[in-house]
């Protein structure tokens, strides 16, 4: 399978994946990734959504905005739910994609007992975990994947505690496929998808999705920060793909420190970072550089 | 209904009663399966296990992390047209609780055994009802069996009565953990799979809807626009309830033609077209007291046992009816609900109970202990005593504790 091109993605220009009119804030990295997925798979997928922004956003039954079979279910069952719905219809000879839709609270923190569950079983489902890095629908509360020194309405004077790697911990599940993804980057995204779909088994990206109310950022600066991230080195684009683990190409330059933007680009947009100190960031940046060690070291092992 | 079907072929099989159930499953030919182990359910996913190994049933068996993890996917499994079942106890039960009431809410259809046991703290793994009771209010229907046949034929029904256009409710059948779980009773009648396939088809994965790729674009649980819709979601769920009670009867009906077992069908009255005096009561404890009953009447007492069958949907009709004329009731409850009048049965019974009638509920077996044939036998001539010696009676709990022998 190729990887796709902008020629491909421009049939998909007028097609509405999502119908307009939904309840999304302004800049909502979501409905961006959730375009992304569905041109991805070309409209033919089913979605189980835990709760949160996403339960919300496709507006009010009974009507949808969303234009695929969705189940919305409650906070920490997603993993399960779809591995019923993957027997059931598997069991009646259809092969269709049951991707699971869900956010950072829903991934890292409540539902990871059904998550790990559902990798360790090799369960046949995509799940994307779009990470705003908060729990947003309720209105910004620290979550497993709030960056370290992040304000929240939980962490009114910056978390304490580091994000955590989902997607590592997914690999170590020994699933077929793990990968990291940004809304900024969509071609990477959907040749990850496309790819991930090839493979029969759990499949796990962590897609970065920057929230402008919940970081506190102009509306405008959804893919500037997503970008930003990816060329601070701050998100490390990776896939491991059945035994070998790469670097994608848009983080590809950022393996050289030198080439990387300095943090502060990224951190400054970001009102949810206003109280930094030099210091702060420079440890920040420390950690940055150990995930970068850690990244390429894993790349070195699964070659 | 009024197809004709003939009388089954049937095998006698010695079962405990966990094994009855699972056996129910095979020949339900259940689609997915996903528990998590607990005592006293354990026996039932062990045996279904066993059988899909052998490639008796052909199944997935999702081997899940929790019971909460269980029942989402017996809900996602029956949300993409599959016939599906999952069983659990006590703890296990209360650890699906958010996803017992989106079950129901979401309109599939499928089965949960629930082996009763007794919730702790302490850890006790003895039988009590309470927390097959504590999920009333969650849109379930709710059966009880009071044996191991019994058991093996309200699970039967049960995907049939899920099944039905009419109902749509998930079902949870209970039976009392190790006193049917664990015991084989006089052997079982088992109806051949040919007979059962006849009269339960594969489950029409379109009804209600089907969650599948390609498949149309519904949708599921998404905000309510107007909170009055989600008013009328609860208010159709009620008048499936309703619905069910008449769904019931009549799969109970084919069934007696199908096995030659006619059951109640929500509640069975034992000795009670010249009773004064009604006892109510469900699950297996209910024998022991048709026990005590027979011996009453002996000595010239006129009781009879009303068992309920199925707890949701209530049987307000059937109690009402049985309760107008009689001079008192006395209910048995092997469950608390705290801070309220006692037993949940006494609770819930208590409402139909005219206020010129006498009443009593007793809570006994809390925590699992057995209570004889002898001491319901004390216990209901107590209370018929005194309510002649005294005139009308309202004890709302009698906690009968018996002396703990060291």
């Amino acid at each position: 399978m190729g990887m796709v091109t902008m020629n491909e993605l421009h049939k998909y220009g007028r097609t509405k994946f999502i119908m307009p009119g939904t309840a999304a804030c302004p800049g909502c990295p979501l409905q961006i990734g959730m375009r992304q997925l569905a041109m991805a798979l070309d409209g033919k997928f089913v979605m189980v959504i835990p709760a949160g922004c996403s339960s919300v956003i496709p507006g009010s039954a009974p009507y949808t905005a969303y234009t695929v079979p969705v189940l919305h279910v409650p906070f920490a069952s997603s993993p399960a739910v779809a591995s019923g719905i993957v027997r059931a219809v598997r069991q009646r000879g259809n092969n269709g994609p049951v991707v699971v839709w869900a956010g950072d609270g829903a991934t890292a923190d409540i539902g990871f007992a059904t998550l790990s569950g559902a990798a360790y079983r090799n369960e046949d489902i995509l799940y994307i975990m779009a990470d705003n890095e908060a729990y947003m629908n309720t209105g910004i509360q620290a979550s497993g994947t709030t960056p370290w020194m992040a304000w929240t309405t939980t962490s009114p004077r910056g978390k304490t505690e580091d994000k955590k790697d989902v997607a590592l911990i997914m690999l170590m599940h020994k699933v077929p496929y793990v990968a990291t993804a940004s809304i900024a980057y969509p071609m990477d995204f959907i040749d990850k998808v496309r790819r991930a779909m090839q493979v029969k088994g759990f499949k796990f990206i962590h897609l970065h999705a920057p929230c402008p109310p919940g970081w506190k950022m102009d509306d405008a600066y959804t893919i500037r920060a997503a970008r930003l991230a990816v060329e601070t080195g701050a998100w490390i684009l990776w896939e491991y793909n059945q035994g070998k683990l790469t670097i994608s190409p848009p983080s590809l330059p950022y393996k050289d420190k030198s080439r990387r933007k300095p943090l502060e680009e990224y951190i400054k947009i970001q009102g949810r970072f206003a109280h930094l100190k030099p210091e702060d960031i420079k440890i920040m940046e420390e950690k940055i550089d150990r995930q970068w060690d850690l990244i390429l070291k894993l790349a070195e092992i699964f070659k | 209904m009024s197809r004709q079907i003939s009388l089954a072929r049937q095998v006698r099989k010695v079962l405990v009663g966990d094994h009855a159930v699972a056996e129910a499953v095979k020949l339900a030919r259940v689609n997915v399966v996903s528990a998590y182990p607990i005592t006293p359910q354990t026996l039932i996913v062990e045996r279904i296990s066993e059988m899909i190994e052998k490639g008796e049933l052909k199944a997935d068996y999702v081997r899940v992390e929790s019971e909460f993890a269980a029942l989402a996917t017996v809900y996602g499994a029956a949300a993409g047209g599959a016939r599906a079942f999952t069983a659990t106890s006590s703890h296990g039960l209360f650890y699906m609780y958010e996803m017992l009431w989106w079950a129901a809410a979401s309109r599939v259809p499928f089965v949960m055994a629930v082996v009763t046991r007794v919730v702790g703290p302490p850890w006790n793994i003895h039988d009590e009802h309470t927390d097959l009771l504590a999920i009333r209010d969650s849109g379930w229907i709710i059966g009880m069996a009071q044996n191991v046949q019994e058991a093996f034929d309200m699970t039967l029904t049960a995907f049939k009565i899920s099944e039905d256009e009419r109902v749509l409710l998930p079902v949870a059948v209970g039976l009392d953990g190790f006193i049917l779980s664990h015991t084989a009773e006089p052997p079982l009648d088992v109806p051949s799979q040919e007979d059962v396939d006849a009269w339960l088809p594969p489950r029409n994965p379109r009804i209600p809807y089907t969650i599948e790729p390609g498949g149309e674009a519904i949708t599921m649980g998404n905000l309510p626009g107007n909170d009055v819709y989600h008013a009328l979601l609860k208010k159709y769920m009620d008048e499936s309830m309703e619905s069910a009670k008449k769904v019931i009867a009549e799969v109970y009906d084919e069934y007696a033609k199908l096995t030659g077992r006619r059951y109640g069908p929500l509640t069975e009255c034992y000795r009670c077209s010249d009773a004064k005096y009604l006892a109510i009561s469900m699950g297996a404890w209910s024998g022991d007291i048709m026990n005590a009953v027979d011996r009453l009447r002996d000595e010239g007492y006129p009781i009879g046992l009303l068992r309920i069958r199925y707890v949701r949907p209530f049987p307000e009709e059937d109690v009402t009816g049985w309760i107008n004329g009689m001079k008192g009731v006395i209910v048995f409850d092997r469950d608390y609900s705290a801070g309220m009048g006692g037993g949940v049965l006494a609770s819930e019974v208590s409402g139909f109970v005219p206020s010129n009638v006498s009443f009593e509920g007793v809570l006994a077996g809390i925590g699992g202990f057995d209570v004889s044939s002898d001491e319901f036998k004390a216990i209901m001539k107590e209370f018929i005593d005194k309510v002649e010696r005294e005139g009308q009676v309202r004890i709302r709990k009698y906690w009968y504790i018996p002396k703990i022998e060291r």
